[in-house]
């Protein structure tokens, strides 16, 4: 098996997104599982570009680094959780835990090969530019596009509404401009 | 509509007003190449002055020490031969002193007077302590023709009883009897 | 290997110049900043330090460098001595795809007057600003401080809220230039720099950079009158320097980002390209150095309806519209 620079890379990116992921879940406390899981999105990002995928590289920063990561961050901050217990995982909680977490990582195995064989192979080097993507995106798959847009709206509509309702029985505050 | 013309009217205004300043140079007055003359009564290191005669206006009567607010003023009285009351040692620690100017309002004699020289900061404190000597001028400050012992009418070498202003001489009791 | 290898020299001294420019600019931005703001207030500024005090940089670096690095008791040691080194790192990360010239060639070789052209370069600057966040948050969070936590909050609302105008409203410019790489926003300005086709964008991205970068009228999260200074209130020594270099670095950014996107980056006549640049990121400072002269600091409800309420849908208009034209012509 030859090992090239990239392969190289890749294994030192895998470990590290494995380690920190394994770090943010068993912290106690919340800041620094926070901060593990950012880790861990952040060495996601690095292997998106190393596999040739610079949009999503940035996009996984910028969106889940970098937004939602410092909401939670922002919400831990505020709301100052009690520190968690002792919450003893039992061996047989353990194996239960593991046990799910096999399972479906071999169904998704099993699913990745059988829809696409070739995916044992190691992949090229290739680079998706942004133009290329996009167009695939909109091109490919613009219902799943607008439906998720569509989705989101929903949701921006209803967090409005929500927002309004709790301020309908003040009286409108009026600001001298 | 009308919202916006004021925004944008006073948005222009501000930002005028400080472009106004870039051209119109600094007010600032460089400190130790230019020195503002300050005004004679602003109040800074203290000297103990003397009376129109030349002689020693303190009289040690210790009003100063005991007005000062934080105690930095301490003497010693005596007399000397001519009668009068002066300081035997007289001491302020301009380490202390905060330079209220009450010493010189509680002094009956205009002796003690704050003057506008401020720059004697010092590294080591215990150069801040001033001894009389330090203190010691021999012109009258800011009080030019003021003679305590004019008023006084304490009698002493210099001035016999009756020879002091508005005073009239000494009447022998004696005569007065009806 | 050999090529490789000249390859990789080259890269450094890249790395090596631009650091080094950035962080003496820098370093005299904040004189420029002091000296003008003083005339703006009819003082004189810094002149003690050499001829017209151009060494204070050097005097408040090594003052800065003497002074002793403080930790407050309670405060989360690794986080609080990690958080200035990200607001400082991810703002010389910037420069990294921050086209400086038109390429050399030297000696048959192509030379790219930027670090890495990236096709994605616009979006890694979007990244690097959204991970400065951090710097804010967790400086503020780990120094166990009321201030620095009230600070911190207010920097991540902040941040977070102009971020999305920050985007929107350069998405215009992508449109026009039809790529994410700044190396091809510049060569798309070769005609007119974009501020004159599209003036709203300029004055929201504008707007909302100088919100990114927490400076007047924007600096809530460090607003001195209330919370001591803010996110930093607990940092003293080289660690607040580096917030404050930090600070200076991404005024620099602004203006490099503002230079790329609006006014035609390192394109000018007669003068060479990292001249130009150089000379426009200055403009630009010293356009942010007469608003902070001017404007009081906002309210943090004005904050937001400004950011919300304004400039976000100003944004989608100039989207929508700049979408049709493109489409009519
Ligand atoms: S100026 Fe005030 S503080 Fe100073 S010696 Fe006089 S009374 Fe004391
Ligand atoms: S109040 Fe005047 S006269 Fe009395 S001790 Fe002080 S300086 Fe001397």
């Amino acid at each position: 098996m030859d090992m090239t620079v990239y392969a190289v890379f890749f294994y030192i990116i895998a470990a590290l997104i494995i380690v920190s992921a394994g770090m943010a879940i068993t912290r106690k406390h919340m800041v620094h599982a926070v901060l593990y899981l950012v880790v861990s999105f952040l060495a996601t990002a690095l292997l998106f570009y190393l596999l040739g995928a610079p949009l999503l590289a940035v996009f996984q920063v910028i969106i889940y680094a970098g937004a939602i990561m410092v909401l939670f961050l922002f919400i831990v901050m505020m709301i100052r959780p009690a520190p968690a217990g002792e919450r003893s995982l039992t061996a047989g909680r353990l194996a239960a835990a593991f046990g799910v977490c096999g399972i479906y990582v071999a169904a998704a195995l099993v699913l990745a090969f059988m829809a696409a064989p070739e995916a044992g192979r190691p992949m090229a080097a290739a680079a998706a530019s942004p133009f290329a993507f996009g167009f695939y995106l909109f091109d490919r798959h613009w219902l799943a596009v607008e439906m998720v847009s569509l989705l989101l709206l929903v949701a921006l509509i209803g967090a409005l509404h929500l927002g309004r309702a709790g301020r309908r029985n003040q009286s409108e505050r009026k600001e001298p401009l | 509509m009308r919202k916006w013309v004021w925004i944008v009217h006073s948005l222009c205004t501000g930002f005028y007003t400080t472009l106004k300043h870039i051209f119109r140079g600094p007010a600032t007055e460089l400190y130790p190449e230019y020195k503002r003359p300050l005004p004679a009564r602003s109040r800074a290191r203290i000297i103990l002055t003397a009376d129109p005669d030349g002689r020693e206006r303190c009289v040690a009567c210790y009003l100063c020490s005991a007005a000062c607010p934080v105690d930095c003023i301490s003497m010693q009285a005596a007399e000397n031969q001519q009668g009068r009351r002066y300081a035997a040692w007289f001491r302020i620690n301009f380490g202390r002193c905060i330079y209220c100017g009450l010493c010189e309002e509680a002094c009956p004699t205009s002796a003690i007077q704050l003057t506008p020289s401020f720059e004697h900061a010092d590294r080591d404190i215990m150069k801040m302590v001033a001894e009389k000597a330090d203190l010691q001028v021999n012109h009258c400050g800011k009080d030019g023709n003021y003679n305590f012992y004019d008023h006084a009418g304490v009698a002493d070498a210099f001035r016999p009883k009756g020879g002091h202003a508005n005073e009239a001489p000494p009447v022998n009791v004696r005569t007065n009897m009806p | 290997m050999g090529l490789w290898l000249t390859g990789y020299a080259i890269l450094m001294f890249k790395i090596g110049v631009i650091l080094t420019g950035v962080l003496l600019l820098a370093a005299y931005l904040v004189l420029l900043e002091r000296k003008l703001l003083g005339r703006f207030q009819a003082r004189i500024g810094p002149n003690r330090a050499g001829i017209f005090g151009l060494l204070q940089p050097i005097a408040d670096g090594i003052k800065l460098l003497a002074k002793e690095d403080v930790m407050p008791r309670g405060a989360h040691r690794r986080i609080f001595l990690f958080a200035p080194a990200v607001v400082t790192g991810t703002a010389l990360l910037t420069f990294a795809v921050v086209p400086m010239g038109p390429d050399l060639h030297l000696g048959g070789r192509k030379i790219p007057m930027v670090v890495t052209d990236m096709n994605v370069g616009l979006l890694y600057v979007f990244a690097m600003a959204s991970l400065s966040v951090y710097g804010v948050v967790l400086g503020g969070w780990a120094s166990d401080s009321k201030y620095a936590m009230l600070g911190s909050i207010r920097g991540a609302a902040q941040m977070i809220s102009y971020e999305l105008a920050l985007g929107l409203s350069i998405v215009p410019v992508v449109m026009l230039a039809g790529s994410l790489s700044l190396v091809d926003i510049v060569q798309a300005q070769a005609g007119r720099p974009f501020v004159l086709v599209q003036p709203l964008a300029f004055v929201i991205f504008f707007v909302s950079a100088m919100a990114e970068s927490k400076r007047i009228p924007f600096d809530l999260p460090e607003a001195e009158a209330e919370l001591g200074s803010g996110y930093h209130t607990e940092y003293s020594g080289m660690r607040f320097g580096m917030f404050f270099l930090g600070e200076y670095v991404q005024i620099q950014v602004l203006g490099a980002l503002t230079a790329v996107f609006f006014l035609g980056g390192w394109r000018g006549p007669f003068l060479p390209g990292p001249l130009w640049l150089l000379a426009k990121i200055v403009l630009v400072v010293t356009a942010m150095i007469w608003i902070r002269a001017t404007l009081p600091r906002f309210r943090y409800d004005q904050l937001m309806d400004l950011g919300w309420k304004f400039l976000i849908p100003a944004a989608l208009i100039n989207i929508v519209i700049t979408g049709f034209v493109m489409v009519g012509i």
